[in-house]
């Protein structure tokens, strides 16, 4: 059994994060070497908190030293956590932070998905604000950001962060490991009111299945309900040729996310700005998911710098029918925002709509029409859409039906 | 000395010594409240006719210069910023009297900072018996555990002006570094390897010591014009290989900040300026060269376009940002405290439009008005602020002392002041019950922007007034602070504080707005 443990590089600075080094032994009593930035104003809140915790799990003796930088609570115990579990990999106990109310919010399957903020799932420092720069969508991410070695102290510090960190109504998303160790991360996540799961590197509708008998499994297990949505990404080719499959396959994938990055890889090409080795795919993935009833959701735009570039990005994106955009730097969401609001021409077409479906509605009458034109039910889905779209960004007052 | 002083309560609460290194002083009154009269203070009568009639005023070195103008053990040397922390000149000064084994002197910087760390072997060895001034780094450290012999006083640059001023501090010698300089002792900061922009934090020090040296690097024939310091008021002129490192001094290009958090607190700023009805035609504004101060700075240029809005001044703190502003017409002036890069003094040498300012035009208070009041907005930052907007900028929350106040306290005047600040950093809340040292009374405060919320000074219903209907949080500052510390695990533990006081903070009338404790280890 490994007796001794490391959480974290033993010297190295990372602001809002700490570094652990366990070591458990057989006589002696919990002794607490603690060096840290907020000594005075928290140094008597961090003893508690560590004695607490190897208190629950069981350990009596040992030697704890703890570098810290400034770490909120919830990520000092996910620290402390991982290096017990490092010396126990069998330990089943999860010491878990208390749920706060402003993490128990609600999602639904028709919200908006324009933006969705990806924040690597071991590095706190970014997690923590992250709710408030207005994405649609905040993405732990436990896949590419972490290191392979640190797989299982991001799983614990995603799951405090879950039950601890206010996203300001953002909807709660993880992205989970590839199919199949991607299942282990479920366990971790499911129970902390998560709204959404992104799959990557999603092939077949086998996958999906996998996933929704696992969270099936631990949602009973634990007496839950809740519904959790999936948004597989898509990023081969079998995967683009498998699109509709994956996006039909269950009631619970409420988008078809495409990644580009691994896709051109993967048909032996490059990346361009310009996208034309991509097109296909871009558009097979709109169609598969537009025939499936969720929503097509573009890749990330990774020059954070360049905001005109993303701008355009995302305008061709929304001329292609995508409805939603990664993001990986919090300054890009209000650009994307801006570039999915619909144009003042969009707005009045679609408050004429509005008003003539309400109208059509309010009479009894089975046909709408706009003047001399028939509008079909599509139509008239996709405006009120606009209509909220616009609402949400201000360019159309919420009282605007009285204002007509 | 040091347990001599009484202890009083001054208007803000707070308990304060009367006696401060040995002279008596006057507790805070209230903003406004306090006026000295009498008449201001002088150096003494010089005459012509005893300076070299060639107008050479060169001597050897700076421990020449010093014994020239007469130095003895208890005197008061004062020494400006502007190289910042490449600064050399300090740290000869202080050399050259410990060689002479002068003692017990009071050191009166205009700000000091991290490269003037090894005063502290100065202030062990006696020759240094005190600092006041700003204690930045490794010397508030020293001070903060006890180790000074006398009590520290920091002044804003305005209640440095002002006490020079009204006598409250005389200044024996004044040691100026000059980047360029003439023998007779003009000087200015434009040119030379050491240029700095302006050397306006000296001027006080020109005009009231009682000797003035300047110390150059590169001497040139007379004239040598503009001449922001006078050579009139010198007394000696003193040549040394180097008085700064240039890269210490300006950077080369002053980056904005890339962090998102501090990012969104300066695009709130602005958006606040903009929607408040603050930024219209004419207007004016101060920022600073600070990540979040800079960025709003960008952020309001951008709105400034959007909106087609022209400045009439902006104050700096310039920065080639400031200087864009300027040259595509979107301010009448820059109104320059501190240039802090090459853009910026390559501006202020070349554009009659980027004027150079100094602490008696910008803030004195002994002034017939200052321009601090005139300003319609400006954006400051702090450690820690309290639910009464009391704000403080020189103690961290664990006691220790680690900043000055530079122009902060004197900056509180303008029309507007918002503080745009992180609700809390490494885990410690900024928004307080009561701050650990007031530097700012909160009725001067008007508006403090956090990444979570903007809370309105009550006092500014005109402000609350103007918010209603925008899509700003606009929050009460309590419910900011409670949702800080329910993140933050509570409220934080106050410091170990002892009895002894290390320093006195003074208001901009020279009066004691609060003082800074011992802090046990």
């Amino acid at each position: 059994m490994n007796r001794v443990s490391t959480v974290g590089i033993m010297g190295s600075k990372l602001r809002s994060d700490c570094n652990i080094s366990l070591k458990i032994t057989d006589l002696g009593g919990i002794r607490i070497n603690l060096k840290s930035k907020v000594a005075v104003e928290y140094g008597r809140s961090i003893m508690a908190l560590v004695k607490d915790e190897l208190e629950f799990f069981d350990i009596k003796n040992a030697e704890i030293e703890i570098e810290d930088f400034g770490a909120l609570a919830f990520v000092l115990s996910a620290r402390i956590e991982t290096a017990v579990r490092r010396c126990f990999p069998d330990t089943k106990k999860e010491f878990l932070p208390e749920f706060s109310d402003k993490c128990l919010y609600k999602t639904s399957r028709e919200r908006f998905r324009r933006s969705r903020l990806y924040v690597p799932g071991n590095f706190p420092k970014l997690m923590i604000n992250a709710g408030l720069y207005g994405a649609d969508g905040i993405i732990l991410d436990l896949e590419d950001s972490v290191a392979p070695t640190e797989k299982d102290a991001a799983q614990i510090l995603v799951r405090n962060a879950l039950r601890r960190i206010d996203f300001h109504n953002a909807e709660r998303m993880v992205r989970i490991n590839q199919i199949p160790r991607g299942l282990d991360d479920l366990k971790f996540i499911v129970p902390h009111n998560l709204h959404l799961i992104l799959i990557p590197k999603c092939e077949h509708p086998e996958q999906i299945h996998q996933v929704n008998e696992k969270i099936k499994e631990i949602m009973e297990a634990k007496g839950l309900k809740e519904e959790i949505y999936l948004m597989p990404i898509i990023e081969s080719a079998l995967g683009v040729l498998n699109a509709y499959e994956i996006a039909s396959c269950a009631d619970n994938v409420v988008a078809l996310a495409i990644g580009l990055e691994d896709y051109t890889a993967d048909i032996g090409t490059k990346r361009t700005n310009e996208g034309k080795e991509s097109i296909w795919a871009r558009m097979r993935l709109v169609n598969a998911a537009v025939a499936a009833g969720v929503q097509p959701i573009d890749t990330v735009f990774s020059d954070v710098t360049d905001m005109q570039g993303l701008r355009e990005s995302v305008l061709e994106a929304k001329s292609l029918g995508f409805v939603g955009k990664g993001c990986i730097h919090p300054r890009q969401i209000k650009v994307i925002h801006k570039a999915f609001a619909p144009t003042p021409e969009e707005i009045e077409k679609a408050k004429k709509i509005v008003l003539a479906y309400e109208s059509a509605k309010k009479k009894g009458l089975a046909v709408i029409s706009l003047g001399s034109k028939m509008i079909d039910p599509p139509v008239v889905k996709r405006a009120i859409r606009t209509v909220e779209l616009a609402k949400n960004n201000n360019l159309l007052d919420r009282d605007w039906r009285n204002n007509e | 000395m040091n347990n001599e002083y009484k202890l009083v309560r001054n208007a803000l609460g707070r308990m304060v010594p009367t006696i401060i290194n040995g002279k008596k002083a006057v507790p805070y009154q209230g903003v406004g409240k306090y006026r000295p009269t009498g008449r201001k203070a002088a150096p003494p009568i010089s005459t012509c006719i005893d300076y070299p009639a060639d107008g050479n005023k060169v001597v050897n070195d700076i421990k020449t210069a010093l014994q020239k103008a007469g130095i003895k053990d208890g005197m008061t040397i004062s020494t400006h910023h502007h190289l910042r922390n490449g600064d050399y000149v300090a740290n000869m000064v202080f050399d050259a009297c410990a060689e002479l084994g002068v003692k017990d002197l009071m050191w009166f910087p205009s700000a000091s900072f991290p490269c003037h760390s090894q005063q502290i072997k100065h202030l062990e060895s006696g020759v240094i018996h005190h600092i006041e001034g700003s204690m930045n780094g490794p010397l508030g450290e020293f001070a903060s555990y006890g180790k000074m012999k006398g009590m520290g006083v920091l002044r804003s640059h305005g209640g440095r002006y002002q006490a020079v001023q009204d006598g409250e501090v005389h200044i024996d010698i004044a040691v100026l570094a000059a980047p360029t300089a003439d023998p007779f002792g003009n000087a200015n900061g434009l040119t030379g390897d050491a240029a700095c922009g302006l050397l306006g934090f000296a001027l006080a020090d020109s005009q009231y010591a009682d000797k003035v040296i300047i110390v150059t690097d590169n001497l040139i024939d007379f004239p040598c014009y503009p001449w922001q310091i006078q050579g009139n008021y010198v007394d000696y002129v003193v040549v040394v290989d180097k008085i700064g490192d240039a890269s210490k001094i300006v950077s080369g290009t002053t980056q904005i900040t890339k962090s998102p958090d501090r990012l969104l607190i300066a695009e709130m700023a602005a958006r606040f300026v903009k929607e408040s009805g603050i930024m219209k035609n004419g207007f004016s504004f101060q920022g600073g060269a600070g990540g979040t101060s800079l960025a709003f700075a960008i952020f309001l240029k951008d709105f400034m376009i959007e909106e087609n809005v022209k400045a009439r001044f902006v104050r700096g703190g310039s920065t080639k940002y400031l200087v864009d502003m300027l040259e595509q017409g979107l301010t009448d002036y820059i109104l320059d405290g501190q240039t802090f890069d090459l853009e910026g003094v390559r501006s202020m040498r070349e554009n009659p439009r980027h004027a150079d300012t100094s602490p008696f035009t910008s803030y004195n208070y002994h002034g017939k008005g200052n321009f601090a009041t005139m300003v319609d907005t400006v954006v400051l930052g702090a450690t820690e602020v309290d639910v009464n907007f009391n704000a403080n900028v020189v103690t961290h929350s664990d006691g220790r002392l680690l900043h000055g106040i530079g122009g902060w306290q004197n900056c509180l005047f303008s029309r507007c002041t918002i503080l745009p600040i992180p609700s809390f950093r490494d885990r410690i809340p900024v928004i307080r019950d009561e701050v650990t040292t007031i530097s700012g009374p909160g009725e001067l405060i008007d508006v403090i922007v956090t990444e979570r919320g903007i809370a309105i000074n009550p006092l500014r219903k005109d402000l609350i007034e103007q918010m209603k209907g925008s899509n700003l949080p606009i929050r009460d500052i309590i419910e900011i602070k409670e949702e800080v510390e329910e993140i933050c695990g509570g409220q934080p533990d106050p410091p170990k504080l002892g009895n002894k006081i290390i320093a006195a903070i003074k208001w901009v009338d020279g009066t004691v707005i609060d003082c800074v404790r011992q802090v046990i280890e």
